[in-house]
């Protein structure tokens, strides 16, 4: 067994090290020859994959913090408490790397600070900016226990555990505003926007999606926990948090559909285009097929399954942000935008800066074994 | 209050000479940035460009919104729509976010993409010059009056003049009246405006407004949903201690027994 494990391991770790030296590579030319050196972006499509993928997508499966948050300390569903640290670590580490997205975006981030002292109420950017910068604190108080744990800071610990509450409550509430003010910044372009995708209900779209994108995400780390402990997933808890996300997926799919008749551009689902054909694959791979599979008692109870449709619900939830930030506006604009390699090659860093921190701080804090309930009984 | 000032360009009467094109340069010190005026685009060092669509010529540059897009936008309130008309723009505390080029309806605003410090560039209705109450460059360079500066109300009474006037050499409309809340560069035409690459259909009212009524919830979300949560924590807290309870006395019970 440990035979056929190790070399798969430095196999990743290869190509962990290829990412970052070309993703460093790419760092050196977008900070010396601007953004025209490094991106394919340009005056007619200024938002492309670091918006869509680092931004929108780094939010999105971050959502998993506040959903399993909810329902453990509001709903006071405790079994599922021994999920709860492990989706806050991802939440704040997939914040820390919106953040670093950004200063990549950004044509100007060394200006980020302004967004604290010029303030524009008006703007759903300005919203977004006050989320990442509240919500982010949030986690890292949320967090900080296991860290004062550890370094056994008990005064400090007996604090924040007293706010405890109060802080997930305000969490789940930022999340809120923050996974729908996402979608809210679309709103703005009803003109440049395929009907497909823009609808009034957008920030709508972006919150329901999330959730359920954020439970699968915490299905993954259930399964991640599992591995690194050597011991079985459980499979109780699991299923119900993807039937969970099923209805989340359900829910939004109807009122998608609902809204596409009442706006009467329910036609646009009987073209041939290729944005037609984005569309689809963006609700089979992520919503039809997993949320078909999760509803089947038999096969969510199933550890295979299980994990292929949390993948194919995150897939989709890729799929459905980057055709928003791209399909959308350029099939209706008539433009050609495709990330360039460097692009490509940051955001693959990013990704691995996230998976390796995920695993350092799993190995030396307690993450995973808070409570003996996920032991396999 | 100073009344608002405005351009109006006609394009049944430009003659295509290219005058407004390089004034505007030499106004804005901008470098020169093609050969032909005719093949230029918009760009960060191009303010106003002239475009051939079969007969007719038309311009493009900033319509300075009466109520902007790029002004409810942007986060820091780079973007400021003056009294006196021009919408400009402020690099030293702009993020570059650029939702204010993502969000322009006439697709306006450009980038210094090649630059470290890359700031929006987009026409200023020559701010300078008309606030010490003089006309555009534009305007003044104009051998032909297709485009004249002036207040607002006063440019539309012009406007519906000269349709009134000949019926037929106009299409019946102003474009810049209510396009998304209006603008102060108002188009006539020979043509409907899609066909001078102006953008169609647009909303009357400003854009900002579909932003507006999301961010108009956030109270709401807030409040609703800081009382529900606390609630429901209560709540199923209460329902846990009470099962608790049961659960403890009927093991008591059941000790006794
Ligand atoms: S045309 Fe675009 S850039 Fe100019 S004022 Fe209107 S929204 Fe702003
Ligand atoms: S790019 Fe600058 S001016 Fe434009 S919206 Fe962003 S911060 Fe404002
Ligand atoms: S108003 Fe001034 S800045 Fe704008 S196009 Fe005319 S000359 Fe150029």
């Amino acid at each position: 067994m440990k035979n056929f494990v190790l070399p798969k391991i430095t196999f990743w770790r290869a190509v962990g090290t290829i990412i970052v030296i070309t993703g460093l590579y790419s760092t050196y030319l977008r900070f010396t020859g601007g953004l025209a050196a490094t991106t394919n972006l340009n005056d007619q499509f200024p938002w492309g994959l670091w918006i869509g993928f680092d931004i929108l997508c780094g939010v999105g499966l971050a959502a998993g913090g506040f959903t399993i948050c909810a329902v453990t300390h509001i709903f006071n569903i405790k079994q599922f408490k021994p999920l709860a640290r492990p989706a806050i670590l991802t939440a704040f580490l997939g914040y820390l790397l919106v953040i670093f997205g950004l200063m990549y975006d950004l044509g100007k981030p060394y200006n980020i600070w302004h967004a604290i002292i010029d303030w524009n109420p008006r703007s759903v950017m300005f919203e977004v900016a006050w989320c990442v910068m509240l919500y982010t604190t949030v986690l890292f108080l949320e967090f900080a226990p296991v860290v004062l744990e550890k370094l056994k800071w008990k005064k400090l610990l007996s604090i924040i555990k007293m706010v405890s509450i109060p802080l997930m409550i305000l969490g789940i509430i930022l999340s809120t505003l923050h996974q729908s003010s996402l979608g809210s910044l679309f709103l703005i372009l009803p003109n440049k926007m395929s009907a497909l995708w823009y609808s009034g209900m957008l920030p709508v779209y972006f919150y329901l999606s999330a959730i359920a994108a954020g439970f699968a995400m915490v299905i993954f780390e259930a399964f991640m926990s599992a591995r690194a402990f050597k011991r079985d997933v459980e499979m109780n808890l699991l299923s119900k948090i993807g039937l969970y996300s099923a209805l989340f997926l359900i829910l939004n799919f109807v009122i998608k559909i609902v809204d596409l008749s009442l706006s009467g551009n329910i036609n646009l689902l009987f073209q041939t285009s290729q944005q037609t054909l984005l569309y689809y694959l963006e609700i089979l791979i992520g919503t039809l097929i997993p949320s078909g599979i999760l509803l089947v008692k038999d096969l969510r109870v199933q550890k295979k399954w299980l994990y292929i449709s949390a993948t194919l619900i995150v897939a989709g939830f890729l799929f459905n942000r980057m055709n928003v930030t791209i399909t959308a506006i350029s099939s209706e604009l008539k433009l050609d935008y495709f990330p360039s390699f460097y692009e490509v090659s940051i955001t693959l860093m990013l990704v691995v800066f996230g998976m390796l921190a995920f695993r350092l701080i799993t190995k030396y804090f307690h993450i995973f074994n808070e409570e003996k309930v996920t032991l396999n009984a | 209050m100073i009344k608002q000032k405005a351009i109006l360009f006609d394009a049944t009467l430009c003659v295509g000479c290219g005058e407004c094109y390089n004034a505007c340069k030499e106004q804005n010190k901008l470098p020169a940035t093609n050969d032909d005026f005719l093949k230029d685009h918009l760009g960060a060092n191009t303010y106003t460009v002239i475009e051939e669509y079969g007969d007719y010529y038309t311009r493009k540059l900033c319509m300075h919104c009466v109520e902007p897009t790029c002004v409810s936008v942007c986060p820091v309130g780079a973007f400021t729509k003056t009294e006196l008309g021009p919408v400009l723009y402020n690099p030293d505390i702009c993020l570059g976010c650029r939702y204010c080029m993502q969000s322009c309806p006439h697709k306006i605003p450009r980038y210094e993409w090649t630059k470290n410090n890359p700031r929006v560039r987009k026409c200023v209705m020559c701010y300078d010059k008309i606030s010490k109450g003089e006309s555009t460059a534009c305007a003044d360079a104009c051998p032909a009056e297709a485009t004249i500066f002036g207040d607002r109300d006063e440019l539309i009474k012009i406007a519906k003049q000269r349709i009134a006037e000949s019926p037929d050499s106009y299409y019946p409309e102003i474009y810049g009246l209510n396009e998304a809340g209006g603008t102060s560069v108002l188009i006539l035409s020979p043509v409907p405006f899609d066909q001078l690459g102006f953008a169609a259909n647009l909303p009357k009212e400003p854009l900002g407004n579909y932003t507006m009524r999301a961010l108009d919830k956030i109270p709401s979300v807030v409040g609703v949903g800081g009382v529900f949560l606390t609630g429901m924590y209560w709540l199923t807290k209460r329902k846990n201690e009470i099962a608790k309870e049961e659960n403890d006395t009927i093991k008591s019970d059941g000790k006794k027994i």
